[in-house]
């Protein structure tokens, strides 16, 4: 179902925007390039172009990105054992965007294409590794420490941040503001060649580690009663994060709380196994995007809204909501 | 159900074959191989001495109960025993090899361990979390077996009637007879069970006891941590009775348990009294009548790990 609603979803975002094609004429335009014509092309001369050059990649990047960050968020709550832990409440999101931004402000070129995405994940798994082993004390998380770690890290990245911005020139400074705000404005196919490798890998691992997810969730002891390796599925999960959330950051900068809103309403609507709730999560961390993605260069004509905003602007609410009725079942933090 | 165990539980590498040698050089009492033997057994906490020297087995076929005092150090030799309590010396044996040439995979289908904290951090099922017991079998040919043996664990703990709702919304005694089915639906001819009678009535911690023996009778090796002595009397084959790190009586419950050796363990007077028809060891500290009111029941009284 959520499939079908991330196709239909993505077809009418990528028909939509200044230059209007409708659905059907987005799906022949596919099709024609596999070479089944039964839909019509798009009726507007530009508009197969301006699918393929600009809407295409940007609804790609868009799937990609959402999927990552809803896995991501959904192996961090696992491992950290708490429904709060999310990259960008923790702080991992702006370390990564910390890495992604060092490249620009210093001209770092070393690996082509892959440099900001790989500046961006080493940032990040720096991040995760902190926040990690400074949040856990036996075995899991408490709230109030993984949102205070949450507001050091970040304070911290903002902090190296601002700092860029300082020493750059005009255009890395806009470029790093971006990064902040968040946008999939501009995504470009050899963009989008890069975050997909990298996002596949992070799920296939993802999902052969879900069942151990499932039994970490009964303690670390537990789990390991039962025969999982709790250290290896730790190290693998916090890199396995790192990775995600570099490639959906590299290019599109901080987009909070879809590791968090996606997870959290799925495991609401389908309960919390992991593996279903994966699934479930990636197609609706996508679809999330792509909507808001969609309601980002829409909402206003001629201007393209930071999608950042709009995502913590509904996932802000959210925690808040989160935070007050996990506190409530935890009998206040004291 | 227990010939299946048998059957598959003598098929993993190597057990069957070193359980058979561990026979012939085991110089202990008992009938059958110690599926547990721990051999002098030390345990060093940031300089402080848990556990010296510790030395027990537990065959086949009984329930031995490990009792004494709180900090005495039952839980910690239970978690020796587990793995999860590294040790400063000492070795400990799970069907005749060493804990440490042991997978984590098949330690999983070998032995099962119920911790007192019985939590999970989802609101999963009980139903499901019964079926996380099942995860050592996966890909193994018993897997297809998954359904019945959850519905079997579920009937065994009482606790199909609740099995399809989140085990984070169930008292503390249910969620101790949920994560008891787990521990039985993975088919281990071991159980190690600390505490399993803590958030328990009285009719479920005789419930869980006597699964327990049932278990024992139908050939499984069950190490129990137990503070009530008078339930440890009436279930256990024999008592392992720690104080301050070491093992001061090990035996059966009869020679175990006496007032003499309970009053100095725990540092109380203590009575050992027959049940009029039963037999059986029944203990109680020395009340004095005036005291009766304010006296703290020093068996009921939990421990703080």
């Amino acid at each position: 179902m959520l499939a079908v609603l991330l196709v239909g979803v993505s077809l009418v975002a990528a028909g939509t925007g200044q230059l209007a094609i409708a659905p059907d004429e987005v799906l022949g335009s596919i099709l024609h390039r596999v070479g089944i014509t039964i839909w019509p092309l798009p009726s507007h001369p530009n508009g197969d172009s301006a699918l393929w050059t600009i809407r295409f990649p940007r609804v790609a990047m868009a799937i990609l990105v959402g999927a990552a960050l809803a896995a991501a968020g959904m192996i961090m709550q696992a491992i950290f054992g708490n429904p709060l832990a999310e990259p960008g409440v923790v702080g991992v999101s702006s370390g990564a965007a910390l890495g992604a931004s060092a490249c620009i402000v210093f001209g770092l070129n070393f690996l082509g294409d892959w440099t900001i995405a790989a500046a961006a994940f080493l940032a990040g798994l720096v991040a995760t590794l902190l926040v990690y082993f400074v949040s856990r004390a036996n075995g899991r998380t408490e709230v109030v420490t993984l949102v205070l770690t949450g507001i050091a890290v970040n304070a911290f990245a903002g902090a190296g941040l601002a700092l860029f911005m300082f020493l750059a020139d005009t255009q890395s400074r806009e470029a790093i503001v971006f990064w902040q705000l968040g946008s999939l404005n501009g995504s470009r196919w050899q963009d989008v060649l890069v975050v997909l490798p990298v996002v596949v890998v992070g799920l296939v691992v993802a999902f052969a580690l879900s069942r151990r997810f499932d039994l970490l969730s009964l303690g670390e002891k537990a789990a390991r009663h039962l025969g999982v390796n709790v250290e290896l599925l730790r190290i693998a999960s916090i890199v396995l994060v790192a990775l995600l959330t570099g490639a959906a950051v590299a290019f599109c900068g901080i987009i909070a709380f879809v590791g968090l809103v996606i997870p959290h309403l799925m495991r609401m609507i389908i309960g919390p196994k992991h593996l279903p709730l994966l699934i479930a999560s990636t197609l609706g961390g996508s679809v999330l995007l792509v909507s808001a993605d969609l309601v980002a260069r829409t909402a206003v004509p001629m201007a393209d809204l930071p999608i950042g905003m709009l995502t913590s602007l509904i996932g802000g609410p959210f925690f808040f909501w989160l935070l007050r009725r996990t506190r409530k079942k935890a009998g206040g933090w004291g | 159900m227990t010939g299946a165990r048998y059957a598959a539980g003598a098929a993993s590498p190597g057990a069957a074959s070193a359980e058979t040698t561990d026979a012939a050089s085991a110089g202990v009492a008992s009938v059958t191989a110690p599926a547990l033997r721990v051999r002098g057994a030390s345990v060093e906490i940031g300089g402080a001495s848990i556990l010296e020297d510790v030395s027990f087995d537990a065959a086949p076929g009984e329930v031995v109960a490990l009792i004494g005092p709180n900090g005495a150090g039952k839980s910690t030799l239970l978690a020796v025993v587990t793995g999860d309590q590294a040790t400063t010396g000492g070795e400990v044996e799970i069907a005749g090899r060493p804990l440490g040439a042991w997978s984590l995979k098949e330690l999983g289908r070998r032995r099962a361990v119920l911790l007192q904290q019985n939590g999970v951090f989802f609101p999963f099922s009980v139903r499901e979390v019964v079926e996380m017991g099942r995860a050592p079998w996966q890909g193994t040919p018993r897997d297809a077996d998954d359904d019945r043996v959850v519905d079997e664990s579920l009937a065994l703990t009482e606790t199909t009637r609740f099995q399809s709702r989140p085990l984070p919304s169930l008292s503390g005694g249910e969620r101790a007879r949920a994560s008891l089915a787990r521990i039985l639906a993975q088919e281990t001819g071991i159980l190690l069970l600390d505490e399993p009678t803590a958030a328990l009535d009285l009719r479920h911690q005789e419930d869980v006891l006597r699964i327990a023996r049932n278990r024992a009778r139908a050939g499984d090796c069950v190490v129990v941590v137990l503070h009530d002595l008078s339930l440890a009397a009436a279930y256990a084959d024999r008592i392992v009775l720690i104080h301050d790190g070491r093992v001061v009586a090990d035996g059966a419950p009869d020679a175990v348990l006496t007032g003499e050796l309970l009053s100095r363990v725990y540092d109380l007077p203590v009575e050992v009294m027959r049940h009029p028809v039963t037999g059986t060891a029944i203990i109680l500290p020395i009340r004095q009548p005036s005291a009766a009111r304010v006296a703290e029941p020093g068996e009921s009284s939990k421990e703080t790990p």
